[in-house]
């Protein structure tokens, strides 16, 4: 079991996944909004979303958990 | 009855209207619809070209000395250099000192990136430029906005407008202009380095550091006093967490109220009889060679650096040392992205970006001292 955490403090944009979805690595899993720009983050290995610990419109800060993989 | 119409006639601007003026017009439009269309910097660009736009219709005074509108704008906020400072206390209320207080090496680079300045001057004074007009034209390299009006309302009015413009042109350029040279000047293998993460910036910290920077500097460059000052009170305000209303206060409103009068204003100088000469679109020439000379500073700074530091830093965040903040962070980001999607060098970016400021003001106060 391992997690996504947020590489740079922003507001979350999109989530682009759901619970249960398959994710490869590399995968855009969410988009964060900070400083006006869209930042895409990644995925840094492949697995199944098990949960989502974030909503859009969140405020988050570096290091805070996005996603949690099964 | 001929004679009413015919001094209706006369006393209407169409006769005294030139040539020059309709090229002012033109010049007008293209900014509006740089300004609308592509939301290039419009909160400066559009009242800078309405500014234009109006102060080209002949016969209306505006600009006329004691008398017309905008010249009381003009002389109250620009002249007697009321207005940058006012839009240094908006900024620092808005800047977050953060990624440079966590890793205070990133200063270097933010007064690396000045190099380009000083090329610059050399190269406007070798062009025939005198001493006044080539710091105006050099201090166009720092791109920051509000030093450049400051500093050329000071040492070569005349060119406020150009360089003004070419100022904020080269901000919103940032994205075409920069990535060119970042990519010249670093290897793909550079541009994928991942960097240590930033440590935690205390609250401490962040408080001690406005006050202390703003000690340090005027103490040393006294003549950077009225824009550090205020960079680090708007600062101070923002770190202190106890004075929210100010802090809302400098950074919104007071800062679009200024912000409506400065743009106006610039715009309000060039009139085709100032503008509209090859020397101004040397200017412009002379700005664009300044930015990329000190983008390329910065990124030479960061790559010298890297001889000496165990963990290296992407060179990329020394093109952020220019202080178009947060523009040129967000090219830096892009362009590292680019070389490894998971490498986020957005808020390692800001530490240089926002020294940017600093070393731009400095620069600019070093000049003034030297040539006011």
């Amino acid at each position: 079991m391992s997690e996504l955490t947020a590489p740079i403090a922003g507001n979350v944009w999109k989530i682009l996944v759901a619970v249960g979805d398959k994710v490869e690595m590399d995968d855009e899993v969410i988009i964060l909004e900070a400083l006006k720009m869209e930042t895409p983050i990644y995925c840094e290995e492949s697995g199944t979303i098990a949960e989502i610990k974030i909503k859009e419109g969140d405020a988050v800060n570096e290091g805070d958990v996005l996603v949690i993989f099964g | 009855m001929f004679d009413i119409l015919k001094d209706l006639i006369y006393s209407s601007g169409l006769v005294s209207l030139t040539a020059g003026n309709m090229v002012m017009w033109l010049i007008s439009f293209i900014l509006l619809y740089l300004a609308i269309k592509k939301r290039y910097e419009p909160l400066l660009l559009l009242p800078i070209a309405f500014g234009i736009l109006i102060v080209n219709l002949p016969l209306t005074y505006l600009m006329e000395p004691e008398h017309g509108l905008i010249w009381f704008f003009y002389h109250y906020g620009i002249e007697l250099d009321i207005i940058p400072p006012i839009i240094f206390l908006g900024l620092g209320a808005m800047i977050d000192f953060g990624p440079l207080i966590a890793n205070p090496k990133t200063l270097l680079l933010g007064a690396g990136a000045q190099a380009g300045l000083y090329v610059t001057f050399f190269a406007a004074v070798l062009f025939g430029f005198d001493l006044q007009e080539a710091a105006s034209i050099a201090i166009i390299g720092g791109a920051d906005g509000p030093t450049t009006i400051y500093l050329t309302s000071k040492l070569a009015p005349h060119l406020l407008g150009a360089t003004a413009v070419s100022a904020y042109a080269y901000m919103a350029l940032v994205p075409i202009i920069q990535p060119p040279v970042m990519k010249l000047l670093t290897t793909n293998h550079e541009r994928k380095i991942v960097m240590k993460k930033l440590r935690p910036v205390s609250k401490l910290q962040r408080v001690c550091f406005p006050i202390i920077t703003a000690m340090t500097i005027m103490l040393i460059v006294p003549s950077a006093a009225p824009l550090i000052s205020m960079l680090m009170l708007g600062n101070l305000f923002k770190e202190s967490g106890v004075v929210e209303r100010l802090t809302n206060a400098s950074s919104n409103e007071l800062m679009n109220i200024v912000t409506i009068f400065l743009g106006l204003s610039v715009g309000a100088t060039m009139t085709a009889g100032t503008f509209l000469n090859p020397k101004v679109l040397f200017i412009f020439f002379l700005g664009l060679f300044a930015f990329v000379i000190s983008t390329a500073a910065g990124l030479l700074m960061a790559k010298f650096m890297n001889l000496f530091l165990k963990d290296k830093i992407n060179p990329l965040i020394g093109a952020a040392g220019v202080s178009a903040v947060p523009m040129a962070a967000r090219c830096v980001h892009k362009v590292g992205s680019e070389a490894n999607r998971r490498n986020y060098l957005l808020m390692y970016a800001m530490g240089p970006n926002v020294a940017g400021v600093i070393g731009t003001v400095v620069a600019a106060a070093i000049l003034l001292k030297n040539l006011g």
